[in-house]
């Protein structure tokens, strides 16, 4: 019985590995050059995948075998450590700016040969990201805007200012992200009430912006994580004014729904990602090619059509027409966040905002 | 059938595969998690190994120890709730007809089907202003106008008692079959009513299995971290959502890790003292 058991057991052991091999994701056709590029997973992934990355196959002979990366910093933990032992998932990923820095900290950015990417010329200089000795780490691939945005059911006339969200009038209305980190508002407070984002740059300012923001608890209905949460309810009226992209809302509302996004007169949120090469890559060449055909104005421009996203080049240098531009930016001076506070100061933030809104 | 001890090492061979699994899956994580929960935090990095209490440290204050201690009371007001509601519930379900008892069982399975995410969104929308049950009260003239009931700590335990009823119910079911139904009668033949012959005779007789059920939900109720986000407000949160921010969103490995220790802790003390006090009260 107990022999035969463990045969039988052997023979599924043999079995099951067997089958994981079948399973196994047919290897990339023999290609000479190929490319594993990292995107965040489904709207974007779908996008590049359809509007993008076959185009830039047929321009160059690189195979690009995207994958899907989760958002948060769960991706960078894997890089981190599949670099560690001489491994790249990825060789080109598409990563957040807090990413990018925490990744700076640990050398995992391969640094960038300017030479080889001429089209960087054409880039927003804040697009560029680099090591504290000037080496480039990595080049903005797209970026977006978190705008105030608002039912027009219930708000008949278009807010202009990030106030709204401290008036009394509007108890209980507002949906805002939950986390320090995502949610910028400290970085709106300041710009709004404090002269700009660098009253940031001391804690005792930092405490004070965080004193203003309490103020706007009584009129948060909902902090969420969850975006489709915030998104039904802003469509439905039920929280009817927030914080939310601009370009998912230019969508919704393309589609009858009654919202609208209004850049405030202190400007949208600009949150972008960057191409970044790790080190572990073996394909450093390609990796250029890639990021140079990605910085193309007609590229950029391709994107702010087809994904929704804003160029990270200089807007002459596209063919953008003042609508197509509109639809996804604006030319009134964006509030960047303070990336570097996240870095640095991370962990005291995070309980501070914490205590802020749970206590 | 006959039992007897093992007699030789291949005897103990059925239990290999159980406890590689239990090893595999339970005490290597595990382990593992307290050892990160030492780790230094590396803040705008990762971690490195190290043996510093810094992330205890820092869990230990009064804004931590009212998160723990709202979770936990929580879990008890869900536990409690779901066994008040699921013990007369199960008592008439066994008393029914076998047919009719499929019927209920089969729908109280497909509860279980759904997801938390599905669950969460059901309720936030029967909850709300625009399209929630408000609206049919003030259709039948009973409210003057439409407004939110979520978010709130009502809704959040209505989710989750919804959410863990089912489990109550399959628990109790077996225990409640059982059930000599000579016991009941015998009480009525002595004249007690139904309502008192349920409190003084069928009660008693299951109090392990309800105190069991008790410890089952409380402990289900404790890792729900999707209800309190979509159903309350901050003030609502358990810890299991700020763990949750810290491993997901902070990426600080070691404080997470420390406060799962922690409520593993606390979660096994309190199963550990209410089986201490089970067993002084039955040896009463």
């Amino acid at each position: 019985m107990n022999i035969n058991s463990i045969k039988r057991r052997t023979l599924l052991g043999a079995g099951l590995a067997g089958a994981s091999m079948l399973a196994m994701p047919a290897v990339l056709r023999a290609q000479d050059r190929s490319l594993k590029v990292g995107v965040y997973g489904g709207y974007f992934k779908d996008s590049f995948d359809k509007n993008i990355f076959p185009e830039f196959t047929k321009a160059t002979g690189i195979a690009i075998e995207s994958v899907a990366e989760p958002t948060g910093e769960a991706w960078l933990v894997q890089l981190e450590q599949a670099a560690r032992a001489g491994q790249a998932p990825a060789d080109v990923s598409m990563m957040s700016q807090v990413a990018m820095l925490k990744g700076q900290a640990t050398e995992l950015w391969a640094p960038l040969d300017m030479a080889k990417i001429k089209n960087a010329s054409h880039l927003l200089d804040r697009f560029i990201n680099k090591y504290p000795d000037g080496r480039v780490a990595g080049i903005g691939a797209v970026s977006w805007y978190i705008t105030l945005v608002t039912n027009t059911d219930v708000f008949k006339e278009a807010p202009t200012s990030w106030t709204a969200f401290w008036d009394p009038a509007n108890a209980d209305k507002l949906g805002l992200l939950a986390l320090v980190s995502n949610s910028f508002l400290l970085e709106v407070t300041a710009k709004t009430f404090m002269g700009g984002t660098n009253a940031l740059d001391t804690e005792e300012g930092i405490l004070k912006a965080f004193e203003k923001l309490a103020e706007v608890k009584p009129n948060v209905r909902l902090w969420y994580r969850d975006e489709a949460q915030f998104e039904q309810a802003l469509k439905s009226g039920e929280i009817p004014m927030g914080q939310y992209y601009h370009d998912v809302t230019g969508l919704a509302a393309a589609d009858g729904h009654p919202v609208r996004s209004t850049f405030p007169k202190e400007g949208g949120i600009q949150d972008s990602g960057c191409w970044a090469l790790s080190r572990a890559s073996q394909k450093a060449e390609e990796a250029h090619i890639f990021i140079d055909y990605m910085s193309q104005p007609s590229i950029q421009a391709t994107l702010s059509r087809k994904v929704g996203t804003s160029p990270t080049v200089k807007r002459e240098s596209t063919d953008l027409t003042d609508k197509e531009f509109a639809a996804v930016s604006s030319d009134i001076e964006p509030i960047i966040p303070r990336y570097d506070l996240y870095q640095t100061k991370s962990d005291w933030l995070n309980q501070k905002w914490t205590e802020l809104i749970v206590g | 059938m006959r039992r007897e001890p093992p007699q030789t090492v291949g005897d103990y061979t059925p239990l290999l595969f159980p406890a590689a699994m239990l090893t595999i899956f339970f005490v290597v994580p595990f382990g593992t998690m307290i050892a990160v929960s030492f780790f230094q935090r590396q803040q705008g990095g990762f971690y490195t190994p190290a043996f510093v209490f810094d992330n205890y440290a820092r869990f230990l204050t009064a804004f931590f120890g009212g998160v723990l201690g709202f979770s936990l009371m929580m879990a008890i007001a869900v536990a409690i709730c779901c066994v008040v509601l699921a013990l007369p519930f199960t008592y008439m379900l066994t008393r029914m007809a076998r047919s009719v008892q499929v019927v209920w069982l089969v729908a109280l399975l497909s509860v279980l089907s759904l997801s938390e995410v599905i669950i969460g969104f059901a309720w936030s929308t029967l909850f709300s202003r625009t399209a929630g049950i408000t609206n049919i009260l003030v259709a039948l003239g009973l409210m003057g106008e439409a407004k939110a009931l979520t978010p709130s700590f009502a809704a959040v335990l209505t989710g989750m008692v919804y959410q863990a009823f089912p489990y109550t119910v399959l628990v109790l079911f077996p225990a409640l079959v059982r059930l000599d139904p000579t016991l009941t009668e015998a009480a009525r033949t002595l004249g007690a009513s139904p309502l008192k012959a349920f409190f003084t005779v069928v009660v008693p007789a299951l109090r392990n299995t309800i105190v069991a059920t008790l410890i089952m939900v409380f402990i289900f109720a404790l890792g729900s971290y999707l209800l309190p986000q979509l159903l309350g407000r901050p003030q609502h949160w358990t810890l299991s959502v700020l763990i949750t921010d810290q491993a997901i969103y902070q990426s600080n490995m070691p404080f997470a890790a420390a406060m799962a220790v922690f409520l593993v802790l606390v979660t096994l003390g309190l199963v550990a003292l209410t089986v201490i006090a089970g067993r002084k009260g039955e040896a009463a």
